[in-house]
């Protein structure tokens, strides 16, 4: 204000000698910072339960059932993985070396919940409690999904790259809005924060609130292409700063350990505190699928230093080590296993039964005229050859 | 699909003449009325009440939850749309203009056209996409393109686009109630088109799926739909000076495709032109030509011939006057199919 009527002064007394130039300089932008972002920064290193004092406060029931479903999800990758090769399956993206975030993802939801898989996902459906059969309907072909997913509360495996994140943000809003107490989280890969969708999902996510939690498996490539040549961020969780949520880091091979960071997530989603993006650093053992050649892009030396963080043998070591695991317990979640695997054999060995008129069903809720004059072809077919026309064993492949 | 009544509007649009702008708003807002479960989505929709004001006063009405400003984000628009239908909600997508809705494609084509089918029927997905298209308002770029030849080559969606007042209302109505994924393409050059349409006598629609012929003619029928309706209804009128007698089909629904009313229209003149302003090479006109081909073979006098915008990208306003299909050129088309006096 002095400065003001000085110049004021200045100019209309002209009597006066000049005085000192005041310098008044442009004013700031009407700019207010939004939020803190100390608060929603991932810690620089992933968080550990097992070898830390953490796992005393760790519920042993809790530890005991994730190295079974552990052990299960394991052996499971294993019988689809040898399912591909007797052509029971047409194709299968193992997550073995994944086992810990595939089952802690299944374990933190609550029935009413809501999970949104990626293809590779099959062992966190599996854990959540689907029929491995109706879970793997995909991946052998009979159909695009193999349940009803409102029923289970399980979005269709999701082949096109974060394009399920929108939807599971605009489902937990819709739960929201109906004031259903929904959470959703959603399963993707390190390759898909690349995507624009995983981008529009969050923003979306963090703008409106919703009761959403994204988890980032990053198994290291995307297919071929490591992680170094996908982002040069910090890190994945970092990203979730840029969108206003919080970003957190947890060492996927450490099952208790992203069981404790999703159930935070979760319980932060659950009470209206908006979504969270978690990355589990964890490791693809296998190949992208059955499909490719992983020694084309990694040595041996890398795979074999990730296998000495299994996330079997950390869980396994970690109960044996503190007496709630004897080579009993072993024997006996190795059997469970086995037999499930069994069953799972024997029903993937059944042929399964298609219907080729299944191929106009289900396109619109009424078919189109170009649609019933289709079908009537097909039956014609089907009905002018030798095949038996509602059978039609085999015909897939 | 369902047969909608034009049905009273309630005050503001009483005995007045009504845009087409204004019959979509209302259309909207009887079904949200009607339905809890309808929420519009969309950017601008609420505060400003869309950028052709097609959405006006819905947040006023219906509070920001059911009408709702999103981010500036297509894909996210329609992908969050998608989670909402999957938790029962009947979601209406705005993208406000043709172009702008590129970035939304993929949702469309591997999540809203396919879910019904992915799940073997478990999950449909009531969504209406509403896309102000095509040219003749003088948009500069990504204003104006005439994109419903990828939406037709998607299976799995409804194309519909209205051209009356009438339709509009009606046509907005079904898609919003149907269970299926419906892009509806709005001729943003008609949005300010009027017709009385009047509170006391509800106008019943044809339902999504057919067409209508809106001039009954012997000599020769214009297939055409949205935009280019006005101007086939135009080139009629002056045909007659040249002894022509036109017949102008509206299809009002692309995909289901109407093939029983143009085929009965075409076996009745022998004679067809296909008029849209979207491009001809891989456009509709190809499709609907075929379709003509194969059915009214032995009934035609003339090859069906196709007035199209030109095969380039939208031009800018002030040269896209000789691109747009006009009278003058589908009066040249017409003459054309004086095919045995030239052969």
């Amino acid at each position: 204000m002095e400065e003001v009527h000085a110049l004021k002064k200045s100019s209309t007394t002209v009597q006066e000698p000049p005085g000192p130039v005041v310098h008044r300089p442009t004013p700031p932008p009407a700019w207010q910072p939004r939020t803190d972002p100390a608060p929603l920064l991932p810690d620089p290193e992933p968080y550990r339960v097992l070898g830390t004092e953490a796992v005393t406060d760790a519920d042993p029931e809790l530890l005991r059932r994730l190295y079974a479903e552990l052990v299960r999800g394991r052996r499971f990758n294993a019988q689809a993985t040898a399912l591909t090769k007797q052509g029971r399956l047409a194709v299968y993206p193992s997550s073995t070396g994944q086992e810990a975030c595939e089952v802690a993802a299944a374990l933190v939801l609550q029935e009413q919940d809501w999970l949104f898989p990626s293809y590779r996902d099959t062992l966190a459906v599996v854990a959540r409690g689907l029929d491995p059969v109706q879970a793997l309907t995909l991946l052998r072909g009979d159909w695009h999904t193999g349940y009803d997913p409102r029923e289970h509360r399980i979005a269709p495996l999701a082949t096109p790259l974060a394009t399920q994140l929108p939807h599971a943000v605009g489902l937990a809003h819709a739960a929201r809005l109906k004031g259903d107490d929904v959470v959703a989280l959603a399963l993707v890969g390190d390759g898909g924060t690349s995507e624009g969708d995983f981008h529009e999902a969050l923003n979306f996510a963090a703008v409106w609130k919703a009761p959403v939690v994204f988890f980032v498996q990053n198994n290291g490539f995307a297919i071929s292409v490591p992680l170094a040549k996908q982002t040069a961020a910090p890190s994945l969780a970092h990203k979730a700063v840029g969108y206003g949520m919080p970003g957190r880091l947890v060492d996927g091979n450490d099952a208790p350990a992203v069981h404790a960071v999703l159930t935070e997530a979760v319980r932060r989603a659950r009470s209206g505190g908006g979504p969270t993006l978690v990355e589990a650093v964890t490791y693809r053992i296998e190949a992208h699928t059955n499909a490719d050649d992983a020694t084309r892009y990694r040595g041996d030396g890398e795979v074999e230093a990730w296998r000495a963080h299994d996330p079997v043998r950390l869980l396994e070591h970690e109960l044996t080590e503190r007496g709630m695991l004897d080579g009993d317990g072993i024997r006996k979640a190795a059997d469970d296993a086995d037999a499930m695997a069994a069953r799972l054999r024997d029903r993937m060995n059944a042929e399964p039964e298609l219907d080729p008129m299944d191929l106009f069903a289900h396109v619109y809720a009424e078919q189109t005229a170009q649609l019933r004059e289709q079908a009537a072809q097909l039956r014609a077919e089907l009905d002018a050859s030798d095949e038996p026309a509602d059978a039609g064993q085999g015909e897939a492949r | 699909m369902t047969t909608v009544a034009s049905r009273a509007p309630r005050t503001d649009l009483a005995a007045k003449p009504a845009t087409m702008a204004q019959a979509l708003r209302r259309a909207m807002r009887d079904a949200m009325a009607d339905d809890p479960a309808v929420h519009i989505l969309g950017e601008d929709v609420g505060t400003l009440g869309g950028v052709f004001r097609v959405t006006d006063g819905l947040a006023a009405e219906f509070g920001e939850d059911r009408c709702t400003d999103t981010p500036l984000a297509e894909a996210g628009i329609l992908g969050t749309a998608v989670g909402m239908a999957m938790y029962g909600l009947r979601p209406v997508v705005e993208m406000q203009f043709d172009a702008f809705a590129y970035p939304a494609f993929e949702q469309l084509a591997s999540h809203v056209a396919k879910m019904r089918n992915r799940t073997h029927g478990a999950l449909p997905l009531p969504i209406t996409i509403r896309v102000p298209y095509g040219g003749g308002i003088g948009g500069v770029e990504h204003h104006s393109d005439s994109s419903e030849a990828y939406y037709m080559a998607t299976p799995g969606l409804h194309v519909v686009t209205p051209a009356t007042v009438e339709d509009a209302y009606g046509m907005l109505r079904a898609a919003i109630a149907s269970d299926d994924p419906v892009v509806f393409l709005e001729p943003k050059r008609l949005y300010w088109s009027k017709a009385r349409w009047s509170p006391e006598a509800p106008v019943v629609v044809e339902p999504i799926g057919r067409a209508v012929v809106r001039r009954t003619g012997l000599s020769a029928t214009l297939v055409t739909y949205g935009p280019s309706l006005t101007v086939c209804l135009e080139a009629a009128e002056a045909a007659r000076a040249e002894g022509w007698d036109l017949e102008v089909v509206d299809l009002r629904s692309l995909v289901p495709f109407d093939d029983e009313t143009v085929v009965a229209s075409v076996r009745r003149t022998g004679r067809a032109v296909v008029v849209h302003e979207s491009n001809g090479f891989g456009g509709p006109g190809g499709e609907i030509a075929a379709r003509i081909n194969e059915r009214c073979f032995h009934h035609l006098e003339a090859p069906v011939l196709r007035v199209a915008g030109f095969d380039i990208p939208y031009p800018p306003p002030m040269l896209e006057q000789h691109h747009l299909p006009g009278v003058d050129r589908v009066l040249d088309a017409v003459a054309r199919l004086q095919w045995e006096a030239d052969s």
